[in-house]
């Protein structure tokens, strides 16, 4: 149901995957995933190697972050980060590339996995992987079921909806093998038989490089998917693949699933079969006005900035640059900000198509309710935010509104559909909140 | 360096505006302007030119010396609010009483509840209503279609609809046999060449507007389909009891102002409702009433009135309907 045909813009679908330089000084937030920001392990002027545990998640939901270069701590601080605020961060100055004992770099493929369900999970743990679709949810605890909830299907996400973004794409050809290694291990993770692998029809190299292989792989399987955001949304994806539904208010669990993207699958061969943390991640750098765009392998904590330039550098005519995609990404404050696990991408968008359309009266063209992959009325919802009735806001089941965009970019009167939803959204999971207490 | 713009996503738009829309709305409508100047030549041109121009000129007016706002008379729905106007009206219709309806039309049933996207009834129909009760004779005076190529006499000469030949001769006693001889026949219904308002006679030409409408998804299918089917079913039904009294779905179809209300009005985005399943509803609705007034009312045709009366239930039908959540139903694979 619902969904919009943004136009794909995917410039650099085309473009291998290149290695960026690593930079003299990188700034690594403590808070890159959801949940208790990590506890850092280090100090001032200490000595690191490149994949050395720098921060501990010690929450139940926080995840570890490890150094991704050799070198100096230069500071433990705060930087401004993705969200525009400043938050703690390890600055550490690079000095050569030296690299942990244990982790493998080649790019030899370990197809054989001998550890144990317990022990991936806590390899995972130990790695600080991440769910690197964008949400950052700690990868181990997902694959800790419940007591008295029952999984039995791994569903990995390769739809890359996003217009422009190509991160993903460029994974699953150019490390097509590592990504179904990574599920197998998942798969034994999460104690299931089944895999599916979702991926929008735009894609077919990717759908054939991983089909071919999947035959090899018992249990998984790959499909192609109709192309239309946001087929990427966790609940959309489940819904396209397996028919179910996930309840309001509910996790995939309820539905016997567990989503991860092709890049966390990736992630996790590396960290399983190579000993690898997370330290570096495919991002896509794009936008029309770029002279060299593409898709760049970065060390976690690389300012944006470096990788503008590895792309040709700032336009002038650059009027707003995004960390993510243009649907559901954040506007940068500062092009200092650090990359972090859960940066898939740093768009950048022309003076011209910066700014929003002009505010025009509702005229009730129900656009906005057809789009809706939730089923939610954002005409209705957006109008009693703004009249501040959190009660009916709450009724009509704004919590269920993943804020994909849809309803806002298809609105013909341009109205702020999603600001208004937001600030309901924030009003009333606080209201909530206080129930509870 | 220069400042960068910062704003919540999503960061593109769509191609969607008002304008775009509400011009799609008007070009799908030179079909049926095209085809009254046809058969009614300049007379419609007179009729279109002062019902759009007073539209405007009241929008205008209200919005610059009453409300002393904004002015947004190019948006392109007092436009559409002034074809309509004069699609529903006959081409014979004295200017005067034009005026008056463009000025109920856009003052009372526009603007008085706010302007574009406030409205609870469609403001093209509330003038006509207005005029037809208010003007019966002129409005219901309709000259019979004499196409501008044929030759011979000038005069125009009034006669009546193929509704208003059917309840007026079915009042007397008359059965549809007796009536067939004066009724035009399906070709000529649908191409447009008999008595009617305007706009409504060419159910072809107002077709291939709808047919624009729907490819270019300036409207969807819900509210045309629900209304279409209850009026095919409805007269149906009826017709099957007693086809010598009850005249046939497709009669009703393609004769007064079905075709036009169906595409044009009842699927007015601002008075129309929100959700799919109220959608339906709504064009159901409409339907049904449509054919009750045509077949035991006093006036022949009931198109304007069953849209009428369906929009002011749409706010309940906007509470009551909602549209599927996700999740609402678990589906087991």
């Amino acid at each position: 149901m619902g969904g919009v045909h943004p136009p794909e813009q995917k410039l650099t679908a085309g473009k291998a995957i290149e290695v960026l330089p690593v930079p003299s000084v990188l700034s690594i937030p403590l808070g890159q995933a959801l949940g208790a920001p990590s506890r850092a392990v280090v100090a001032k002027g200490d000595a690191v190697k490149a994949g050395q545990l720098i921060a501990r998640g010690e929450a139940f939901i926080s995840a570890n972050i490890h150094s991704p270069v050799s070198g100096k701590v230069l500071k433990v601080d705060e930087v401004i980060d993705t969200s525009g605020y400043r938050k703690p961060a390890i600055s550490i100055q690079t000095e050569g590339d030296e690299w942990m004992d244990g982790i493998d770099r080649s790019p030899e493929l370990v197809r054989e996995c001998l550890l144990n369900q317990e022990a991936i999970v806590a390899r995972i743990k130990e790695m600080g992987i991440v769910g690197l679709g964008g949400a950052t949810f700690p990868s181990h605890v997902k694959l800790m079921v419940p007591g008295g909830k029952k999984v039995d299907t791994l569903i990995i996400n390769g739809v890359e909806c996003e217009p422009y973004l190509t991160s993903d794409h460029r994974l699953m050809l150019e490390r097509t093998e590592e990504v179904l290694i990574g599920t197998t291990i998942l798969m034994k993770g999460l104690g299931v038989s089944k895999a599916l692998i979702g991926i929008e029809g735009n894609k077919p190299d990717a759908l054939e490089a991983l089909g071919r292989l999947a035959g090899a792989y018992p249990g998984i399987s790959v499909h192609a998917l109709k192309v239309k955001y946001p087929q990427g949304g966790e609940k959309q994806l489940i819904r396209a693949l397996t028919g179910r539904e996930v309840p309001s208010g509910r996790l995939p669990l309820e539905v016997g699933c567990v989503v991860n993207n092709v890049g966390t699958a990736f992630a996790v061969y590396e960290a399983v079969q190579k000993n690898k943390p997370l330290v570096e991640r495919v991002v896509t750098v794009t936008g029309k006005s770029l002279t060299r765009p593409g898709n760049f392998l970065v060390r976690i904590g690389t300012p944006v900035s470096a990788l503008i330039e590895a792309a040709g550098g700032v336009p002038e005519s650059t009027g707003k640059v995004i960390n993510g995609g243009p649907m559901m990404g954040k506007a940068l404050t500062s092009l200092d900000v650090p990359v972090v696990k859960g940066t898939s991408g740093i768009l950048l968008m022309d003076d011209t198509s910066s700014a929003r359309v002009e505010v025009e009266p509702c005229i009730r063209c129900s656009r906005c309710v057809s789009v809706c992959p939730m089923g939610l009325e954002p005409y209705l919802l957006a109008l009693l935010s703004a009249n501040e009735a959190w009660d009916r806001v709450e009724t009509g089941r704004a919590m269920d509104c993943i804020e994909c965009g849809s309803c806002q970019y298809t609105c013909p009167s341009g109205r702020p559909l999603l600001d208004h939803l937001r600030l309901g959204k924030a009003r009333v999971g606080q209201i909530i909140r206080n129930r509870r207490n | 360096m220069k400042q960068l713009t910062i704003s919540g996503s999503p960061h593109v738009h769509g191609q969607d505006t008002i304008r775009g829309l509400m011009y799609g709305v008007v070009l799908a409508m030179v079909p049926a302007m095209l085809v009254s100047v046809y058969f009614f030549g300049l007379d419609a041109v007179r009729v279109m030119l002062i019902s759009v121009g007073a539209c405007l000129l009241f929008e205008f007016l209200i919005q610059k010396y009453l409300l002393k706002g904004p002015v947004s008379i190019t948006d392109g729905s007092a436009v559409i609010t002034g074809i309509l106007l004069s699609f529903n009206v006959p081409s014979n219709l004295p200017w005067g009483i034009l005026l008056i309806g463009a000025l109920v039309a856009i003052g009372i049933g526009k603007m008085s509840f706010g302007g574009l996207g406030r409205n609870i009834f469609n403001p093209a129909l509330v003038g006509r209503v207005f005029l037809l009760i208010s003007f019966p004779v002129q409005m219901t005076t309709w000259p019979i279609p004499r196409p501008i190529v044929a030759e011979g006499i000038t005069d125009a000469i009034t006669g009546p609809t193929p509704l208003g030949i059917l309840k007026e001769g079915l009042r007397k006693g008359e059965s549809l046999q007796d009536l067939s001889s004066q009724l035009p026949d399906y070709l000529t219904t649908l191409m447009g060449n008999h008595g009617g308002c305007l706009g409504e006679v060419s159910a072809i030409a107002l077709l291939i507007g709808a047919a624009y409408m729907l490819v270019r998804r300036i409207i969807t299918w819900h509210i045309p389909a629900a209304y279409l089917g209850s009026v095919v079913l409805f007269s149906g039904i009826f017709w099957l009891i007693d086809p010598t009294y009850y005249a046939d779905p497709l009669f009703h179809l393609l004769t007064g102002g079905m075709i036009l209300g169906i595409f044009f009005m009842a699927t007015d985005y601002t008075t129309s409702p929100m959700s799919p399943s109220a959608q339906l509803v709504y064009g159901a609705g409409a339907g049904i009433i449509t054919m009750i007034i045509r077949i035991w009312g006093a006036y022949p045709e009931g198109v304007s009135f069953a849209i009428l009366i369906m929009n002011a239930v749409v706010p309940l039908l906007d509470r009551g309907l909602k549209p599927r959540r996700f999740g609402e139903a678990i589906k087991a694979q």
